[in-house]
């Protein structure tokens, strides 16, 4: 998994006072971040590769790699389906 | 929220959402007022803000009202025909914080377009904006109100979005209140073409998919079950009108036994929970037995109160659209009378 995700413009985390809770805002659509989701996004750069940030989620959380890279896959590819987030391949040197 | 900053637009859509007693720029909020509604929707929970109108852009101070709602932590959306927006005012929205664009699309055709904005050369103009908001990487929805006259261009409607760049297309069918319900006859698709433009979006969706959104507001008449209106009264959204006065849908007003409050007269956060027009329809406790006791109960949540108002007299009654309502009859017979209409049929009654 060598693909970079990033969020697009138009595309942010919001910190919901309100709710107190983290809330990923983009084109008519508002998504209440679970812990999990949070911690994800937390890693989401524009530089890290989906591998990269897998390896230090399992490092963070002290968790079998195997599942926290599902777990990484489908949220952030549920997210692409939604245009709520991109993904560039990675680049040499960059 | 959705904030209807006028009823001021250049286009005369037969189907407009405004209600049919339009209000004049007199009666409009001014800047300040509007500043202060989206900092006390912010602080009530608001996340997403809907700029819309009429057309926003006859505001002169459309620029400054996107720069107080990104001040107050909105997400802020624009809603616009594109008519009388400028590279310039663009410009000016995006440096004060604009976060997305909803451009309407009357048809791919000029032809079709113009005749139902009632605007010669609209359609040319949205298009060149179009260009522009997509030279900007402004993220954009294409937001395509369809009927009897446009619904049989969808694949191309779709294939439209997908060129300008657009990340989501709003196909929705017209709904028939105020204006839309005077020209339910010439407007409503015929049930082939309904299920025609399900394939096309079946379709469009395993093609576009990860590159484009795709959602598709069905016409209701044609459904068993009533829509989610509002996804409830009063439980995620509300309207502000351009004189103030806040509805728990854009339409609300229709019905007459609901008392209306104005900003100027109480807290937004007031009105929302203890509002009398809010309080009137939310939950369960309105609905009539055929609602309270049904399966679908939360999942429809008693339909649309102003549907039941306008087909049956009657605000309180079960959606007509429902297969259960008892007065399903008159939905039918309208299908019924208005599929004897033609495609040549363009007799509208424009707003005004």
């Amino acid at each position: 998994m060598t693909r970079v995700p990033s969020l697009p413009r138009g595309v942010r985390i919001h910190d919901d006072r309100v709710r107190g809770v983290p809330v990923l805002l983009g084109p008519e659509r508002a998504l209440i971040l679970d812990d999990i989701g949070a911690a994800i996004l937390a890693e989401v750069d524009g530089a890290r590769t989906i591998d990269s940030i897998t390896d230090r989620l399992a490092a963070l959380y002290n968790a079998p790699r195997d599942e926290i890279a599902g777990d990484v896959l489908a949220f952030l590819d549920d997210l692409q389906v939604q245009r709520l987030l991109d993904y560039a391949p990675v680049t040499p040197h960059g | 929220m959705l904030a209807e900053l006028t009823h001021r637009c250049p286009l005369s859509c037969p189907y407009c959402s405004n209600p049919l007693e339009l209000l004049g720029r007199e009666a409009e909020l001014d800047t300040a007022t509007w500043s202060r509604v989206f900092h006390e929707a912010a602080a009530l929970g608001v996340l997403q803000l809907h700029l819309s109108g009429g057309e926003p852009a006859s505001r002169r101070d459309l620029e400054a009202l996107v720069l107080a709602a990104r001040d107050a932590g909105l997400y802020v959306n624009l809603i616009t025909s594109g008519i009388g927006l400028t590279a310039a005012r663009l410009d000016a929205m995006i440096a004060n914080g604009l976060d997305h664009i909803q451009l309407s699309l009357q048809g791919v055709r000029a032809a079709v377009a113009d005749t139902i904005g009632g605007y010669a050369g609209g359609f040319a103009r949205k298009l060149a904006l179009a260009d522009i908001i997509a030279s900007r990487g402004v993220p954009l929805t294409l937001n395509a109100v369809m009927h009897r006259h446009n619904l049989d261009d969808l694949a191309a409607t779709i294939a439209f979005a997908a060129r300008l760049g657009a990340r989501r297309i709003e196909v929705a069918c017209v709904q028939f209140y105020g204006w839309g319900l005077k020209n339910q006859a010439a407007l409503q698709p015929t049930r082939a073409q309904v299920d025609q433009a399900k394939r096309v979006v079946a379709s469009a969706r395993a093609e576009w998919q990860g590159r484009l959104v795709i959602d598709f507001v069905p016409p209701d008449y044609y459904a068993d079950f009533p829509k989610a209106c509002m996804g409830g009264w009063g439980s995620t959204g509300f309207n502000i009108t351009p004189d103030g006065t806040v509805l728990p849908c854009h339409a609300a007003a229709t019905i007459p036994s609901l008392q209306f409050q104005r900003v100027a007269d109480a807290a937004l956060a007031d009105i929302w929970y203890d509002g009398p027009a809010f309080r009137a329809y939310r939950g369960t406790d309105w609905m009539p037995d055929t609602c309270k006791s049904c399966a679908r109960r939360d999942i429809d949540h008693g339909g649309c109160r102003c549907q039941a108002m306008a087909l049956t007299g009657d605000a309180n009654a079960v959606d007509p659209v429902c297969r259960h309502a008892p007065a399903r009859g008159i939905v039918d017979r309208m299908l019924a009378d208005a599929s004897t209409a033609t495609l040549d049929d363009t007799a509208f009654i424009y707003r005004r």
